[in-house]
């Protein structure tokens, strides 16, 4: 029984990292019949709450360090070598931190928002495919569940502000919200587009669908290389920024002006939970851009397809994160009111466009007289330039964007 | 307020001239706005004391803003929390012993104050710094220029939320001016360097070839700024437009400095006064058109320009020298009694010393005209109808350190 | 085009990380205290007294003339004068200080104490780590504290330490010359006096203190 335990447990490791399907069927056929969904819950959930824990971890670590380069200047490293042990230090912190709650604050909604915001952010995590056989829930509707879960994490922000009893608070979350529900509908539309093309709302399918390789096998199939793609992949980018509360967005968290956000009256334990939930949503958000427009798990070449899958998942979830760091180094804030205008004004309407282009590129794929994928890629482009910069100019059209000239006296 | 009203209550004027505080309650310096009796989420006025521990004002200040909504209908600036008797502890002490305490008036640019302070004293004296003493009071003050500008900017970019990229750039290279000032006079800040009739002591060897290179590379760092920052779509979108500043008002409000040029106001004492040597250099004035945060930003990025212009002439025709007039004296400077009034195109607009004196070792009276202090006074006027957000970027283009608005 | 300054900004930002890495105009960290730059030698902290020789009480050159005390802007310097006399580093009996404390949570390094001192004997020192657990007597620094040897001065400040010497030894050698021409003229004198003409004594002239 022991033996038979530990052949389970090695087969189960063994057949995980090297991407082979039904690894978790020796080590439960072990246990008898009736705990058998149990255990394999827990089984499928520990890893992930660990390895994205670790995750979060190293991301946090690496957004220091690499802000630090951003500004010529070493990040932490005085914690552990080249600061590895920094998370600790924080996560420690963070926890023998004292717990001050205002004495007018509705103890119960102030307990219950951090938990309120982690719990979907968690049960968002389960749909994606992070490998070949890594699925948590293989769900028909795993696109559907996946932005149902997102979307209620608002309520979550609205339930801090309110039961902090503080003017400023409420004011702040109201804001938050408002950022938050603007950004979900480009969000929404342009992830429409992949699942009108894929035909299919299961990001296992969409990631199948990705799976082939053009130009003997060195140019993948994802969909961020077609036009529609590359926009849609674009506009996601910047909602997914909006909805993770990240600069240049990050008027609901940031040391505002006026009002401090949501996040006043929290500290010590709640405060580190929120701070998680906003690292886990950025993971689930990047995960579903990989998913969708990256091609998930899949190799950009052929021939690295013997690298198991859920490294690749990795590294691009990485190289996003990165990405977002990146931009958090770079570009100032927004103000409320014009991040908002950028939203239903410019986004909308692209994400929109976006799905005309997508199914046009669609119905064209059957011309197949010499370059026709050279037309329709300019027919598509043009299509999504011109009414770009159209609106483009129309947003700005108030002022003479950095074309004013100067005089001199002398 | 009338009860059961169909339509949503008009917003009540402000009353224009509060009502006198009862004698002995009270503080005389300000008066609290009247009460409402409504309750404030009713749409009503929201007052915020934007306190002076805050992350965003530079220094300790404060402003009382009124807000309907998200605009502001009315602002207050407080200040005095940094005060410390600057012109009161000058009229016992003697005229060079107050030199140390100008480097503390604006903390970043001490060599200006320097220069003012040292300008006034010849004026009512009479002694002529040596030509060398003037190169080098030239060198000195267009490189506080560049760093008070760059660290502004840096300032300013933090303020809208950049994390501080812009604001480490900046303190980079005004680590490399710092240490020019270091090897000059001692100390990266508090440089206690000019003199009555000429500066301290004289260059070190190796300073000017040091010099010539943190000048050379300026250039390309503006470049790299400019990069980041002026076509950059957001900072475009949170300054154009903000806080304009029309010119007859800048003018009757007596605004000085970059502000005043960004308005177009065609004004810089080193054209209109000439002092020191600066007849000698060629170089332009930039003048902005709409007088808005993207205007003083704008302008201060070319001034930096002209200022590294002056800075290569004056590198490469430097005389040998004395550096000090031979008629000064170190102890025992006793002026004749009179009054003069000096002033120089400070970093931050006009700085000026007017100094009544006695006779005596000590001055009779010493008033410092501080521009930090009056360009803050047309605060209100630039914040009247813009959001909340604005206010914090309006008062970092207005440029104003505490150690001056307070002394 | 909708973006564009932005993407340069990030091409901007992306040139400064990975210049980190390499160029060291770009990482100007330096990791106190581990690493340190080296003091310029203009650098200064808080005042400190020059002696001469080894022996601090005897080789001390502050004649306790209060002249920094009084021009020292914030008043920290505090001087109380000895009684009796001790020749200085001509021969000349002076005065020396019996107190001389300076206030450093007072002192503003302005240098001011430096440059009206007429004896060189009150000089800027570098050092700055000078924590200390008592706010107020730890912060006081007496004559023993305050008294450093020569060759100290040599060390932080070598250019302006050697024209110091130069100055005194020329003051040195000058009134050297001019007692040796006294002793010539009083030994003429002396030798006139014994053929019978009184000589005219020549005033001795006092050493006049070198220019600050």
């Amino acid at each position: 029984m022991i033996g038979d335990l530990i052949h389970g447990i090695f087969l189960m490791i063994w057949r995980t990292l090297t991407d082979q399907p039904e690894a978790k069927s020796d080590f439960l056929a072990v246990f008898p019949t009736a705990v058998q969904p149990v255990v394999s819950a827990v089984l499928t959930v520990s890893p992930l709450l660990a390895g994205f824990g670790l995750l979060f971890a190293l991301t946090t670590l690496l957004e220091r360090k690499g802000l630090g380069r951003i500004q010529n200047r070493l990040g932490p490293n005085r914690v552990g070598p080249c600061g590895i042990l920094q998370p600790v230090a924080d996560g420690l912190k963070m926890i023998t931190k004292e717990d001050i709650i205002p004495r007018t604050a509705d103890r119960v909604v102030h307990l219950l928002a951090p938990i309120a915001l982690v719990v979907p952010t968690v049960l968002a995590f389960a749909v994606l495919p992070y490998g070949r056989y890594l699925v948590p829930m293989v769900n028909d509707a795993g696109i559907l569940f996946f932005f149902a879960v997102g979307a209620s994490t608002e309520l979550s922000v609205f339930m801090a502000g309110w039961s902090s009893r503080n003017k400023y608070s409420l004011l702040g979350a109201m804001r938050a919200i408002a950022q938050m529900i603007s950004y979900e509908i480009p969000l929404i539309i342009s992830s429409v587009s992949v699942i009108m093309i894929a035909g299919s709302l299961s990001p296992v399918e969409i990631v199948q669908a990705q799976g082939s390789w053009l130009a003997g096998g060195f140019v993948p199939h994802w969909y961020v290389l077609t036009p529609w793609g590359l926009t849609g992949f674009i506009i996601f980018l910047i909602s997914s920024l909006a909805e993770s509360n990240r600069s240049p967005f990050d008027i609901p968290e940031a040391e505002s002006e006026l009002i401090a956000g949501h996040l006043t009256e929290y500290s010590g334990f709640k405060y580190a939970l929120f701070f998680l939930a906003e690292y886990f949503g950025t993971f689930a958000i990047g995960g579903l851009a990989v998913t969708l427009f990256l091609g998930g798990w899949h190799a950009p070449i052929e021939a690295l397809e013997v690298i198991p899958s859920y490294v690749w998942f990795v590294l691009k979830l990485m190289a996003l994160v990165s990405l977002f760091i990146w931009i958090r180094g770079t570009v100032p804030r927004l103000r409320v009111d014009q991040l908002l205008n950028f939203a239903w004004k410019f986004l909308l309407p692209m994400s929109l466009l976006n799905l005309i282009v997508a199914g046009i590129w669609h119905f064209t794929a059957v011309w197949d007289f010499p370059c026709a994928l050279l037309v329709r890629w300019a027919l598509c482009a043009a299509m999504i330039a011109v009414p770009y910069t159209l609106l483009g100019r129309a947003l700005n059209a108030k002022r003479n964007a950095a074309h004013r000239t100067y005089r001199y006296a002398t | 307020m009338t009860t059961g009203a169909e339509q949503p209550p008009a917003v009540e004027p402000i009353p224009s001239a509060p009502a006198p505080a009862p004698e002995g309650s009270g503080n005389p310096n300000f008066t609290i706005l009247p009460k409402d009796a409504t309750d404030d989420s009713d749409g009503q006025l929201l007052e915020v004391a934007m306190g002076p521990q805050h992350p965003s004002t530079h220094g300790v200040f404060r402003m009382d803003v009124v807000l309907d909504g998200e605009k502001v209908v009315k602002l207050k600036p407080v200040f005095g929390y940094l005060h410390r008797n600057h012109e009161k502890i000058a009229e016992n002490t003697t005229y060079l012993a107050s030199m140390p305490y100008t480097d503390r008036l604006d903390y970043f640019c001490s060599l200006t104050n320097n220069w003012a302070y040292a300008l006034s004293v010849e004026k009512l004296t009479g002694l002529q710094p040596p030509e060398r003493a003037e190169y080098i009071r030239v060198i000195t003050a267009e490189l506080t220029r560049l760093v008070n500008h760059t660290c502004l900017i840096g300032f300013l970019l933090q303020d809208m939320g950049a994390l501080g990229t812009p604001l480490m750039y900046a303190f980079r290279e005004r680590e490399w001016i710092l240490d020019l000032f270091e090897s000059l006079s001692g100390s990266r800040m508090m440089c206690n360097y000019m003199r009555f009739g000429g500066c301290r002591v004289d260059l070190p060897a190796g300073w000017l070839e040091q010099a010539r290179k943190v000048v050379d590379s300026y250039p390309a760092f503006l470049d790299e700024f400019e990069t980041l920052l002026t076509e950059n779509e957001i900072l475009v979108a949170r300054t154009q437009g903000v806080g304009i500043l029309p010119a007859d008002l800048a003018v009757n409000a007596s605004i000085t400095g970059p502000m005043l040029r960004a308005s177009g106001v065609n004004y810089d004492l080193r054209k209109v006064d000439k002092y020191g040597i600066y007849d000698r250099f060629d170089f332009r004035v930039p003048l902005g058109d709409h007088g808005d945060t993207f205007d003083r930003y704008m302008i201060r990025m070319l001034e930096m320009r002209e200022s590294v212009k002056i800075l290569d002439k004056a590198l490469r025709d430097i005389p040998t020298g004395p550096i000090m007039d031979p008629k000064a004296k170190i102890r025992g400077f006793r002026p004749k009694a009179g009054e003069a009034y000096g002033r120089i195109e400070g970093p931050k607009g006009e700085l000026g010393f007017y100094l009544i004196s006695d006779g005596s070792p000590n001055p009779y009276r010493y008033r410092v005209r501080p521009p930090s202090l009056i360009n803050l006074t047309i605060l209100e006027d630039m914040c009247l109808g813009q959001d909340v957000a604005d206010v914090v970027i309006i008062l970092g283009s207005v440029d104003i350190v505490l150690g001056e608005v307070d002394r | 085009m909708l973006g564009e300054g932005i993407i340069k900004g990030m091409a901007e930002t992306a040139k400064n990380f990975l210049g980190s890495y390499h160029d060291p105009e770009r990482m100007v960290t330096v990791q106190f205290p581990e690493e340190r730059l080296p003091a310029k030698e203009a650098a200064r902290s808080f005042p400190f007294l020059v002696f001469d020789g080894q022996d601090a009480e005897k080789g001390l050159r502050c004649v306790a003339c209060q002249i920094c005390e009084k021009e020292c802007p914030p008043q920290c310097i505090y001087i109380t004068k000895s009684k009796d006399k001790k020749p200085d580093y001509v021969g000349k009996a002076q005065f020396y200080p019996a107190v001389f404390d300076i206030d450093i949570s007072v002192c503003m390094s302005c240098q001011i104490c430096v440059e009206v001192c007429p004896f060189e004997a009150i000089k800027m020192d570098n050092d700055v780590e000078l924590s200390n657990t008592d706010r107020f007597g730890g912060l006081l620094l007496n004559k023993q504290l305050l008294a450093k040897p020569n060759s100290h001065f040599h060390k932080i400040h070598p250019t302006e330490a050697d024209e110091v010497d130069g100055r005194l030894a020329a003051e040195k050698a000058k009134v050297e010359a001019k007692a040796k021409a006294d002793a010539e003229a009083k030994a003429k004198a002396a030798a006139a006096g014994a053929a019978g003409a009184p000589a005219p004594k020549p005033a001795p002239k006092p050493p006049t203190p070198p220019p600050a």
